[in-house]
């Protein structure tokens, strides 16, 4: 073996992403190779940098509300929530109790629909492609629940300073319920084609491996931080909107390796399923805007655009009253009102961790620093603790558990 | 018939140039079968993951996108090759050719019923085998070739994966040559029809599981397709490549895997045979053609390639080895002697 000591051998840099099947999204990874041995492992973000944060500064803040959907568009619900549930408390405004309901509906099942694409992207990156399949069938029928209330279905801007923009009907509800009913089992669809199965219990297993005190330093948050046996949910500690009065638990792992990760977030679905069981047996009527709301208010009736009415026949003179009402512009939105200086930071449980806000009011009715504390961002942060000493394969499987997209981490 | 021929006169090279043309048009047909073959076990790997996977697969050309495969090869073989400008050349244009080359040149030796082979060698086992790592020069020259890193992991990768499993491979196929006392493909199956059940899959199922393992491994196919991971390293080895080139590639993973299933099927299946009590209990079934047999075999085993693709995630690259070499190849090797004492003692 002498003639190993002589040998220089020199470290392979690789760069993984932005461009990569992998890479979710435009993630930048360079990596030193020693062989399959990554030797360092340096993340870059910034690919998709769209100055969320400043946009959000030159406009009020029912109009910064659409850009919130923009940061993670496979769970925009959640996002919007956040920013709402932030305003809302810099504003002083008291959300009606069936809003708060129908968001935590809302919030729920887009955490649902958050996991099933984590679940799908993470279980194709280790290379079993059915379960992506199998999933991304079962998300059709969240989408369709969002535009059966608000017609849009990925970025959705449904939730309003206030309350929500638009009632659920009766047919809402039912479909929600049937959802509910049927999800259990789809779940267990997941678990059997991948739960069981050696080959990912070898990839999953004793991978990525995050101590409690290393995750809680690193500033983690979400199912990624639970992984590692912290019990810490926004949801439970600061409860917001109908958290409060719903029974849930926080599902938590004990290792902290890519399979107990992948644990916790199968155990969300059964949890986010059971509340939003609960909310909607517990829906109270009412209001689902509150008066103080800044802003439009969008007219009671179908959620999709109903057909235009026929114009009214020229031989009567003077138009219907209806006909001029809609033919009249809506009156300019009001300023909202805004309290001279304030500072507020409210962080909200999205699917993929704590989603902070932190606004500081001069009064103008435009927030003069808007910040987003994204948790894609920080997990990203954690890559190069988690890959460095591991092989090529668990990169990739790194990255799936951490769950981040890159709308969100670079903003 | 030998009217037709006369025109070739009479003597010794007559005779030779007779069996020449004989040769070349058995060539032209098994390649051109194959190629159909090839075509179509593209649209049925397609279709089967695709119901597995909840939706239809190809649809839109032809009824049922029957027509698929062809529309396939027709964009393919327009496409621009591209070479990239710091690869190098001879080695980047030669790879694709020696999979093509190697995976078709082992068709020779492959009795597809009992009167329809092109070679009849004693080695034929050998030659198949010799064949099958021949393929995996494609792989390392392609690796090597394309000056890319992706591909050069692919490459190195495939390496260290057909040099392990080509020696389970060997073993599994070993202990068949024991029980048969031949390595004549044709010998083989005819060893089979002595027993009643016909085929070797009972008396050496440990080797047909070590076999059917390594073949996924040997044929770069999930989960043992670490070399074109596509998660990881893009496409693998064929990363750089694009058009006519690619499609070679291609063309030479699903002969490899038609070859295999070919290997699998003479070995452990009795080829073109039917095990003898089921022809006993049901006489008729003794007047379908052979070919049937074996390509129902053969497709069989094809099946259970997508059926494996479709259903497990992709192994980790040390894990393979130690799969290989601590799992596989003891069991192959304890399978051996186990075989070779049980035939020396009866």
């Amino acid at each position: 073996m002498a003639a190993t000591k002589d040998l220089k051998t020199k470290t392979l840099s690789i760069n993984m992403g932005p461009q990569h099947p992998a890479t979710h999204g435009v993630l930048r990874l360079v990596l030193e190779l020693d062989g399959e041995t990554v030797v360092k492992c340096k993340p870059y973000v910034g690919y998709l940098h769209r100055g969320t944060e400043k946009l959000g500064e030159n406009r009020t803040y029912p109009m910064a509300l659409p850009l919130s959907d923009r940061l993670d568009y496979v769970s925009s619900m959640a996002n919007n929530i956040g920013f709402c549930v932030a305003v809302e408390k810099l504003l002083g405004i008291e959300v009606p109790e069936r809003a708060k309901y129908i968001r935590t509906i809302m919030a729920e099942l887009t955490r649902i629909a958050n996991h099933i694409v984590w679940i799908a992207t993470h279980a194709l990156d280790i290379g079993a492609m059915t379960v992506f399949l199998y999933s991304m069938r079962d998300r059709e029928w969240i989408l369709e629940l969002f535009e059966m209330a608000c017609g849009a279905r990925l970025t959705v801007t449904y939730p309003r300073i206030g309350g929500v923009r638009a009632d659920v009907d009766q047919e809402f509800l039912d479909h929600c319920y049937k959802f509910t009913e049927a999800f259990p089992k789809l779940v267990e669809q997941y678990e059997t084609l991948i739960d069981q199965n050696r080959i990912w219990l070898q990839r999953t297993k004793g991978i990525g491996v995050l101590s409690a005190e290393e995750a809680i330093n690193w500033g983690l948050t979400g199912p990624t931080l639970r992984g590692s046996g912290v019990p810490y949910d926004v949801r439970k500690f600061a409860p917001y909107d109908a958290y409060d009065k719903v029974q849930f638990e926080v599902p938590v792992g004990k290792a902290g390796d890519v399979y107990d990760r992948y644990r916790c977030r199968m155990e969300e679905f059964r949890q986010s399923n059971s509340i939003i069981r609960q909310c909607l047996e517990k829906l109270p009527g009412g209001l689902v805007l509150s008066p103080d709301a800044p802003g439009y208010e969008l007219a009671a009736g179908p959620r999709k655009k109903p057909a235009p009415p026929a114009p009214p026949p020229k031989a009567e003179g003077a138009p219907a009253p209806d006909a001029a009402q809609a033919a009249a512009p809506p009156p300019p939105p009001p300023e909202p009102p805004a309290p001279a200086f304030e500072e507020v930071y409210v962080a909200t449980e999205v699917p993929k961790g704590e989603l902070g806000f932190y606004f500081i009011s001069d009064g103008t009715g435009k927030p003069y620093r808007m910040r987003i504390r994204s948790p894609s961002y920080v997990h990203a942060s954690v890559l190069p603790r988690m890959c460095e000493g591991s092989l090529v394969a668990d990169v990739i499987a790194n990255i799936g558990s951490i769950d981040i997209v890159l709308g969100e981490c670079d903003r | 018939m030998n009217e037709l021929l006369g025109v070739f006169g009479s003597g010794p090279t007559a005779t030779f140039l007779i069996e020449l043309l004989i040769i070349i048009v058995k060539i032209a047909v098994i390649i051109a079968i194959t190629m159909l073959h090839v075509a179509y076990a593209t649209y049925f790997e397609r279709k089967v993951i695709g119901h597995m996977q909840v939706r239809l697969g190809p649809m839109r050309v032809g009824p049922h996108g029957l027509l698929q495969p062809i529309a396939d090869g027709v964009k393919l073989f327009f496409k621009e090759d591209i070479i990239p400008a710091q690869a190098d050349r001879p080695v980047f244009q030669i790879a694709p050719f020696v999979a093509i080359f190697a995976t078709l040149s082992s068709l020779a030796v492959i009795p597809f019923f009992d009167l329809f082979y092109l070679a009849n060698i004693n080695i034929g086992l050998l030659y198949l085998l010799a064949m099958s790592g021949l393929a995996a020069y494609s792989l390392i020259m392609s690796g090597w070739g394309s000056n890319s890193k992706y591909s050069f992991l692919g490459g190195l990768r495939s390496t260290a994966q057909v040099i392990s499993y080509e020696i389970a491979l060997a073993f599994s196929l070993v202990s068949v040559m024991i029980m048969a006392g031949s390595m004549n493909l044709i010998e083989i199956v005819m060893a089979q029809q002595e027993y009643w059940y016909g085929m070797y899959l009972v008396p050496q199922i440990v080797a047909y599981i070590v076999f059917l393992i390594a073949m996924l491994a040997e044929t770069n196919r999930t989960p043992f397709d670490l070399p074109e991971a596509e998660s990881e390293l893009v496409a693998g080895y064929f990363t750089e490549y694009s058009g006519m080139r690619f499609a070679l590639f291609f063309l030479g993973e699903y002969v490899g895997m038609i070859v295999m299933s070919s290997i699998a099927v003479v070995c452990f299946w009795g080829g073109w045979t039917l095990p003898p009590i089921v022809v006993k209990l049901i006489p008729p079934l003794a007047a379908v053609p052979g070919i049937i047999w074996f390509i129902l075999k053969v497709y069989i085993h094809i099946f259970f390639f997508y059926w494996i693709r479709a259903t497990v995630p992709r192994y980790r690259y040390d894990k393979l080895m130690a799969l290989g070499w601590k799992i596989l190849i003891p069991v192959a090797l304890a399978n051996v002697i186990a075989t070779a004492l049980v035939k020396f003692i009866f």
